[in-house]
């Protein structure tokens, strides 16, 4: 039965119009593997080789990959959350209400958002320190560490837009005393509250504001910053490389049976 | 006198393949070429297949959250009743106990700009790429330089009766001081390693303590009125 479908699967990639789509073919070769990461949109901003020592946990604690993945999580968990949330004064509230009370998995679809949510803020900080402590923001990768603080900066403020969006006294009055906090800057702070918030104080307004913001602008400014930073990577020679850490030899076998073909 | 360094200065030269690192090191007669070579693998799958390893692990560790904790939903939003306290989420609470102490101007403006303005510049400047141990060159002016710091900035903390923001900068100051008077080749492992820290490493870390203290302080030590609670007896 495996082996049927398997067959049915291998004769499928050969057709032409799955040639069409993935034009890299399929096969375990050095070059179809080449091809997998290089004639894909996404997977092409990544180098098709990484140093095999940069794969270890030792060397980054995969923060920055686990804070991708946190944040695959919020857009599958908020694409689904937006599917029972309407960004009016009541509405809102009633709705989250209704996802922890009425909606099937309601409950569990906001847990994993507000708790993915607060991991990725938690780890965004951490892969700051990380990269920090590691001396990896060292020419030539100083761009993509300021590229780095941006996407701290996204992150924070999809948080703390987010933090609005039940309606209950705590998010009214955190955001509250945030945008309180913003009408201080001199000259122009009365004007970026008002901007903010679409009136003089948190209402029903600042509600859709932080709604926009939170689930189009942000998101897309977040994508955007996320697929520079990757390609920047590449661009910067992959992950940063301490000379003391032990370069591992090639294994030997290799060798011999490239001489054998020979 | 000093330990060779962790890493070597300047732009690899060869970032557009990057197979091999070749860095030139000029001396007095000729110029020297090292090459260092190192085994590389596939990004796919073996990093690939890494990485979504790691976030399925990470996915279940929070389905496991969401399953057993659930997020804070409290009454309807009431312009009219203000909660003592109002807290902002956990990660501006350290922004929000500077605020207990300062003008929200300097507290809510000035010190996240300065933050983020400090964390970009970092690797524009040279000092922060060398890296050298903060104390080993221009020893007498920089320990100068450090108390005049310390000093200022202590009295400052404890003027504005910061001691929350205190305790972390003398716990800092303090173990810069036995940096300052450690040396590189110290037969003592932890006094070797902090003699090598550089400048940008001693703030740095100096930045880390109190984001810790003061986020953990904001969020489980202030009640009412911004007052000390212990949040075991609530």
């Amino acid at each position: 039965m495996a082996g049927k479908i398997d067959d049915y699967i291998a004769k499928l990639e050969r057709t032409r119009v799955w040639r069409s789509v993935f034009r890299s073919g399929t096969g375990s070769s050095t070059l179809h593997r080449a091809l997998a990461i290089q004639q894909n949109v996404f997977l092409h901003l990544f180098s098709t080789k990484v140093r095999r020592r940069m794969l270890g946990f030792k060397a980054t604690w995969y923060l920055g990959t686990l804070t991708l993945g946190t944040f695959l999580i919020l857009v599958i968990t908020g694409i689904l959350l937006m599917l029972y949330y309407r960004p009016a004064v009541p509405q809102a509230y009633a709705d989250v209400k209704d996802l922890q009370f009425v909606v099937s998995s309601g409950l569990f679809l906001r847990n994993l958002h507000r708790w993915a949510a607060h991991t990725m803020v938690l780890l965004a900080f951490a892969h700051l320190f990380r990269v920090f402590y590691r001396g990896a923001y060292r020419p030539p990768r100083e761009f993509n560490w300021v590229i780095g603080i941006v996407l701290l900066m996204v992150t924070l403020l999809l948080s703390y837009t987010g933090y609005l969006l039940p309606w209950d006294q705590l998010a009214y009055w955190a955001i509250t005393v945030g945008s309180n906090i913003s009408a201080t800057v001199p000259v122009i702070g009365e004007k970026v509250r008002f901007l903010m918030l679409g009136g003089h104080q948190v209402n029903a307004n600042a509600l859709l504001r932080f709604y926009v913001l939170h689930c189009v602008i942000l998101p897309l400014a977040a994508v955007l910053f996320i697929a520079v930073h990757f390609w920047r990577i590449r661009k910067d020679g992959g992950l940063y490389v301490r000379q003391s850490e032990p370069i591992r030899e090639p294994a030997k076998e290799d060798e011999s049976a490239v001489l054998e073909k020979v | 006198m000093t330990e060779p360094k962790d890493f070597i200065a300047g732009i690899g030269s060869d970032i557009k393949k990057s197979q091999k690192r070749v860095l030139f090191v000029t001396r007095r007669t000729s110029a020297q070429v090292r090459v260092f070579d190192e085994e590389r693998v596939q990004t796919y799958p073996e990093a690939l297949f890494r990485a979504a390893l790691a976030i399925e692990l990470l996915t279940i560790a929070l389905v496991l959250i969401s399953l057993f904790f659930n997020a804070p939903l409290e009454g309807l939003a009431d312009p009219t009743n203000t909660p003592n306290p109002a807290k902002a989420p956990w990660y501006f609470l350290g922004l929000q106990e500077m605020l207990h102490y300062f003008p929200p101007v300097v507290a809510g403006v000035l010190i996240p700009m300065v933050l983020v303005v400090a964390l970009v510049v970092i690797p524009y400047f040279n000092v922060n790429i060398e890296a050298d141990g903060l104390f080993l060159k221009n020893r007498h002016r920089r320990l100068n330089i450090f108390y005049a710091g310390a000093i200022g900035l202590s009295l400052f903390l404890w003027f504005f009766h910061v001691y929350v923001a205190l305790i972390p900068t003398l716990v800092i100051a303090a173990i810069m001081l036995v940096a300052a008077f450690s040396s590189p080749t110290s037969s003592q492992p932890l006094r070797r390693y902090l003699a090598a820290k550089p400048v940008s490493w001693w703030v740095m870390t100096w930045f880390l303590l109190e984001l810790i203290v003061l986020t953990v302080v904001g969020t489980f030590f202030r009640g009412p009125g911004w007052s000390w609670v212990l949040p075991w007896r609530s």
